[in-house]
């Protein structure tokens, strides 16, 4: 039993098995890029014939980053993260807090970097000069005196042989992140013409809806296009959010990445519709009597306080998708005839008739798209990533770096033998420079030099 | 002078350059080696310009862009990334003969985009989606990241290329380049710089994503690749200092994690679809 226990642990603390789950991970991502994904069954039908579709749906194969095996390929991959983290990082952290004064001498004899001296006088004598020639070199050292001698110590970033496991742990997290995420939270969109209001949202993909808890009103949408007229420059909404009655944000303006957030649920600008109707403000300019409309395409409306008839009857559509350019209108307050005239969208015309003068401002009305999105789990994920960029840098260009000074009385000789050496735990060709400088140092020292 | 113009000029200056670092190699033409760094520091002196040039012109356009938005223009930073990168290695390494080495990935990815009609080269407005300053962070980073493996598959060739005969004579060409120990050394060092820098450019793009759209992952094939090749890169690095890797196993894994570098950047533009195909020519 112990024995099956230790291997099945063995197995899924193995860097092997590491070295597999990511090149598996990596190679079977390869197929969701090639294989459209998220596609209705008809389309894998129609691309990939009856059998090969067959398969695919019953392997996952059209939404293969949430299947069954590739879900369990990333747990494989925790496990082994969380098992190999859980074997090793005991003995990391003896590392990062042993003392090393306790050091076996026989080891210091064995350190990959190493100098020797000799010198006259006493070891306590001699330690404090070397402690001072250690601190001249930024190496902070303390000292303990043993019954061979005197042993002197520094470090440097000994918590540095933690990045490592900063980097493993911020994985975990952001896994943890996604979780979260994918369990309490929502993607779904919604479109809003202008002057209306929704409480529901539609899930992405099913389109089940989702009730807010709150209304979202879209009291304008503008879209601007550049001047070349066919690239939008902006999509700007302006949003209000209702509750219980109340106006909690009175129009908020968002805009492609600048979304707005309210109770946890964000909403960001997608895309917009262009719909058959323009919201109309007519004014009297004498009596600045002025009313808001919003009016169907090709319909008489009838403003019976102005006196007023108008209609669009003509428009000139600039996209597929049905962006008005221009349109004509019929106006009329019986006055003289009728004027007839074309505007463009979005302004402002001006119109006498001998009665009085106007101004007719048209727009066309737009429906906003809005994604909507909900996702607790977001703050968590950035936790991770951010702990992963600092624990990448320590991993990978911080080092524990360690020296020590052992000086031994030899009596025989009536001198003090000196041991300096070090070692660092990577980056070994510029730890090689440090300890060539602190060496320097030590040669250069002449009470150090006259044995 | 417009900017067009500029970075003319600096895919004829890198070509030089590659080609001047290319003849100390072969022709162990030692005397050319200061030319070849002054022209390299010039290259990119002038690559700068281009690109501020373009800059400034953007905003002349009323469009006002930084100019890192489109493949053309990541092209050109990417030109612009692998010849600062290659010059301090230069300067840490003091050796000239890696230029052979990297330069030409410089040369290559300027001469590619001036020359190939497939993208256009004016300026065009941008999109909503794209006006963000987490997409220039986004860009910047993974473009680092990307020169540095360009380099580093680089030295993974000319690792290859010397270990295959390292018992020739002293005094042949491959003598003189550097010993595979010390390529060994600047591949690794690379490799690890370069998995900061795309770690971070993942980090960029997810954060960018999630203010445009409310995502900050959807699998589309380019987060997916780009996951692909860092995948790549860590099974590499642990390859390397868990198990001892090195030598011809870690240069044939640089080369081939360019490779999927590659694929990331230009085969899911072209051969694939999905949220990042704004980068494509049309
Ligand atoms: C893609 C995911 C992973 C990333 C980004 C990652 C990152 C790193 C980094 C940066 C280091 C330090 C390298 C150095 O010392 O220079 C490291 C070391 C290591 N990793 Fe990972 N790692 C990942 C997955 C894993 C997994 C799944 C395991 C499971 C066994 C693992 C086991 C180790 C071990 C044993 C070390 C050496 C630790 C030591 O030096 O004591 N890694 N990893």
């Amino acid at each position: 039993m112990k024995k099956t226990e230790n291997m099945v642990w063995r197995f899924f603390a193995s860097v092997r098995l590491a070295l597999f789950s990511l090149l598996i991970l990596a190679t079977t991502s390869i197929i969701g890029t090639l294989i459209p994904q998220k596609n209705p069954p008809e389309f894998y039908v129609e691309a990939f014939g009856q059998r090969t579709a067959q398969l695919f749906q019953m392997l996952d194969v059209p939404n293969m980053y949430n299947s069954w095996w590739f879900i369990s390929l990333l747990l494989l991959f925790s496990v082994n993260l969380i098992v190999c983290t859980i074997d090793r990082l005991p003995n990391v952290w003896k590392m990062v807090v042993m003392n090393n004064l306790d050091t076996d001498p026989e080891r210091l004899e064995k350190m990959p970097h190493r100098q020797e001296f000799y010198a006259r006088g006493d070891a306590a004598a001699l330690a404090e000069i070397a402690t001072g020639l250690l601190a001249k070199n930024g190496w902070k050292a303390e000292g303990e005196t043993k019954p061979t001698g005197s042993l002197l110590f520094s470090q440097k970033l000994a918590w540095s042989r933690l990045g490592v496991y900063a980097v493993h742990l911020s994985i975990l997290i952001i896994f943890a992140g996604a979780i979260i995420g994918s369990l309490l939270g929502f993607k779904a969109g919604v479109m809003i013409p202008e002057g209306s209001a929704t409480d529901t949202v539609y899930e992405t993909g099913t389109e089940k809806p989702i009730p807010l808890g709150f209304t979202v009103q879209c009291n304008d949408f503008k879209v601007s296009f550049y001047a070349d007229g066919t690239t939008p420059k902006e999509f700007r909404s302006n949003l209000s959010v209702l509750e219980n009655g109340k106006t909690i944000i009175d129009k908020r303006s968002i805009i492609v990445n600048d979304p707005l957030d309210y109770k946890g649920i964000t909403f960001y600008q997608s895309s917009y519709e262009p719909m058959q109707g323009f919201n109309v403000v007519i004014t009297n300019k004498a009596t600045k009597v002025s009313q808001s409309f919003q009016i169907p395409f090709g319909q008489k409306i009838s403003w019976p306080e102005g006196g007023i008839d108008f209609g669009v009857i003509n428009q000139e559509v600039r996209s597929r998708m049905g962006d008005v350019n221009r349109l004509k209108v019929w106006f009329s307050d019986g006055q003289g005839d009728p004027s007839i005239f074309w505007m463009a969208n979005n302004a402002t015309q001006t119109i006498s008739s001998p009665a009085a003068t106007y101004e007719f401002e048209a727009s066309q009305v737009y429906a906003t798209g809005l994604q909507v999105a909900k996702d607790p789990g977001v703050w968590t994920v950035y936790a991770g990533c951010a702990l992963m960029l600092i624990g990448l840098y320590v991993a990978f260009f911080l080092s524990h770096r360690r020296v020590w000074v052992y000086i031994v009385r030899e009596e025989a000789a009536d001198r003090c033998r000196i041991l300096v050496c070090g070692a660092s735990s990577k980056n070994k060709i510029a730890f090689e420079k440090e300890f060539a400088a602190l060496v320097e140092c030590f040669t250069h020292d002449s009470t150090l030099q006259n044995a | 002078m417009n900017s067009s113009q500029l970075l003319g000029i600096t895919t004829l200056a890198y070509l030089l350059s590659a080609m001047l670092y290319i003849a100390i190699f072969v022709f162990r033409a030692k005397k050319l080696g200061l030319i070849a760094t002054v022209i390299t520091a010039c290259a990119f002196l002038i690559n700068t310009a281009g690109i501020a040039l373009r800059w400034q012109e953007s905003y002349q356009a009323g469009i006002g862009y930084a100019p890192l938005s489109n493949m053309y223009e990541s092209l050109v930073f990417f030109a612009w990334a692998i010849a600062i990168f290659y010059l301090g290695l230069e300067w840490k390494y003091k050796n000239r003969i890696l230029g052979a080495f990297s330069m030409p990935f410089a040369c290559l990815s300027m001469a590619y985009a001036s020359l190939s009609p497939q993208f256009g080269k004016e300026i065009k407005p941008l999109i909503p989606a794209l006006q963000s300053n987490w997409l220039i962070a986004h860009v910047i980073t993974c473009f680092v990241g990307y020169a540095a493996f360009a380099v580093a598959s680089g030295m993974g060739i000319m690792y290859l290329i010397k270990d295959r005969k390292a018992n020739e004579a002293p005094g042949s060409l491959l003598a003189s380049l550097p010993e595979l120990k010390v390529i060994d050394d600047i591949i690794h060092k690379t490799l690890v710089f370069g998995f900061l820098w795309l770690t971070a450019g993942i980090i960029t793009g997810a954060v960018w994503a999630n203010s445009a759209w409310g995502t900050y992952w959807s699998w589309d094939p380019k987060e997916t690749w780009s996951l692909i090749t860092w995948f790549v890169y860590a099974a590499t690095l642990h390859a390397r200092f868990t198990r001892g890797w090195g030598g011809r196993r870690i240069a044939w894994l640089a080369v081939l994690g360019f490779l999927s570098v590659i694929f990331t950047y230009y085969g899911v533009n072209f051969l694939l679809s999905g949220l990042h195909s704004y980068g494509g020519g049309s």
